[in-house]
């Protein structure tokens, strides 16, 4: 995966022929296709697109995202999900119950700093975003720590079919969310599990471009088990 | 008559170029560059969301930039503060470097680019350009090319590449043309001229300038494949 030959610049010419479709950080002049990021080469069928290594948040419909309530309105409240935008979740779609908005002050549900695991519902033309927390798993999150990792390696961070997350999570005996927007959150039943697995998380943001990085986290983890039995 | 450059280079050759990215941690992306004894920072803030909100556009985003010399970077002090001089030099890399920053994708919001020169030797303007280049592809902007700039000029009856302080301020006169021009397509983006010079001899210095612009390009190429492992 560290090859050079793999590894694109802005400008590059990374493919030639009608054929071949256009995915993210590829545009496409003529029969060439061009990269317009920093980034890996991806080629799946026949689609090329390149993985970044950075940049901000780009937000996406259905994306379950870690937000934090920026403000309070009558009847919605603004979050930041990181990125350029911000988003707004109503009340019909963040609490169950009926709520008569002339007497209720909605801070009793969400009051601003808290953290709330979301799914992006809607994205409109001029970028406003609507956010649902009707769903399994979406909710406000008490306790736990929070780290954050570049959104463009939240994929490498949750692995093939879950892998790396799962490992990272039965080696430290954590409950790990990861939000699309980059952050992550972490609960275990010991502080030092939480430490642990918040270590194994910012190795995989380091070194997610490098080659045996689950043997490397694997390794960190399994060594820092066998510290603790002795 | 200029018969031989006053550090021995030879006329089409530039100033040793050195570039790294991701110099400020706090930014987006940010990159360092230098030519000779130029030295610039450049850094990357956003895409964010642009305030005011009335100068937003719906339709795409905003490149911002801030040209900025330090009180030491020159031999006499100079006054901190944005001078009439570091507002146009801003406009000059916005419009330098914007056709190539794929803006549309991000309706509403801004990238802010900062550079600092905190050494200077003729040729601010286009190691910021540079920089700030490589600043906005280590800060996963996407664009359609990387952008590279460097001046040319006339040196008494000499056309040469990538003018010192000391060759601007040639006694007999120099001309000085900052170009830009990006690395694949290259396409000129930004061209200033300074000076006196005929239609033949501009010609060739454009051949020259794009034989710079192409070694700033390679270079800036290999920066950022090196800096994710491969080599």
């Amino acid at each position: 995966m560290s090859d050079t030959k793999d590894i694109v610049v802005p400008g590059e010419v990374i493919g030639k022929g009608i054929d071949i479709i256009p995915g993210s950080g590829v545009i496409r002049e003529g029969e060439e296709l061009i990269s317009t990021l920093v980034g890996l080469k991806n080629v799946s069928g026949r689609a090329l697109r390149v993985i970044p290594f950075g940049g901000v948040y780009i937000p996406r419909e259905g994306d379950t995202i870690i937000g934090e309530i920026e403000d309070v309105s009558f009847s919605s409240w603004h979050v930041n999900i990181g990125g350029p935008y911000s988003a707004t979740i109503t009340v019909s779609e963040a609490v169950g119950e009926y709520i008569d908005l002339q007497k209720t002050d909605i801070s009793k549900y969400y009051k601003i700093g808290d953290k709330v695991i979301a799914k992006i519902k809607d994205i409109s033309t001029s970028k406003s975003i609507l956010l649902t927390m009707r769903g399994p798993g979406l909710r406000k999150l008490e306790e736990g720590y929070i780290t954050s990792i570049s959104p463009s390696k939240v994929p490498r961070l949750i692995g093939k079919n879950g892998s790396m997350i799962t490992s990272i999570k039965e080696a430290t005996n954590t409950t790990i969310t990861v939000g699309q927007n980059g952050l992550v959150w972490i609960r275990g039943k010991e502080r030092e599990d939480e430490i642990k697995a918040a270590e194994a998380v910012a190795m995989v943001n380091k070194d997610s471009h490098t080659h045996g990085l689950t043997e490397k986290i694997n390794e960190m983890l399994g060594d820092k088990n066998v510290q603790k039995k002795i | 008559m200029y018969k031989k450059r006053f550090d021995n280079r030879k006329f089409d050759e530039s100033r040793p170029i050195e570039a790294t990215i991701s110099v400020v941690e706090n930014a987006t992306g940010s990159a360092h560059f230098s030519l000779g004894n130029t030295k610039v920072i450049a850094a990357i803030e956003g895409p964010k969301t642009l305030h005011p909100r009335r100068i937003q556009d719906p339709e795409r985003g905003l490149v911002r930039c801030t040209y900025d010399m330090m009180s030491f970077s020159v031999d006499d002090r100079k006054r901190p503060g944005p001078s009439r001089r570091e507002i146009e030099i801003g406009l000059v890399m916005k419009n330098a470097l914007q056709p190539f920053v794929l803006i549309k994708e991000f309706p509403k919001t801004v990238v802010d680019v900062y550079t600092e020169v905190y050494q200077a030797d003729a040729g601010t303007r286009c190691a910021s350009i540079c920089a700030a280049s490589l600043a906005l592809a280590d800060a996963g902007v996407p664009m359609r090319d990387l952008v590279a700039s460097v001046s040319v000029g006339k040196v008494g009856d000499k056309i040469v590449l990538d003018l010192t302080k000391k060759e601007e301020d040639y006694e007999e006169g120099a001309t000085d043309i900052p170009i830009s021009m990006s690395g694949r397509t290259k396409e000129i983006s930004h061209l200033q001229l300074d000076g006196c010079i005929t239609l033949d001899e501009f010609k060739k210095a454009l051949d020259v300038g794009e034989k710079g612009c192409q070694e700033i390009y390679e270079l800036q190429k290999k920066v950022l494949k090196e800096k994710y492992g491969g080599v």
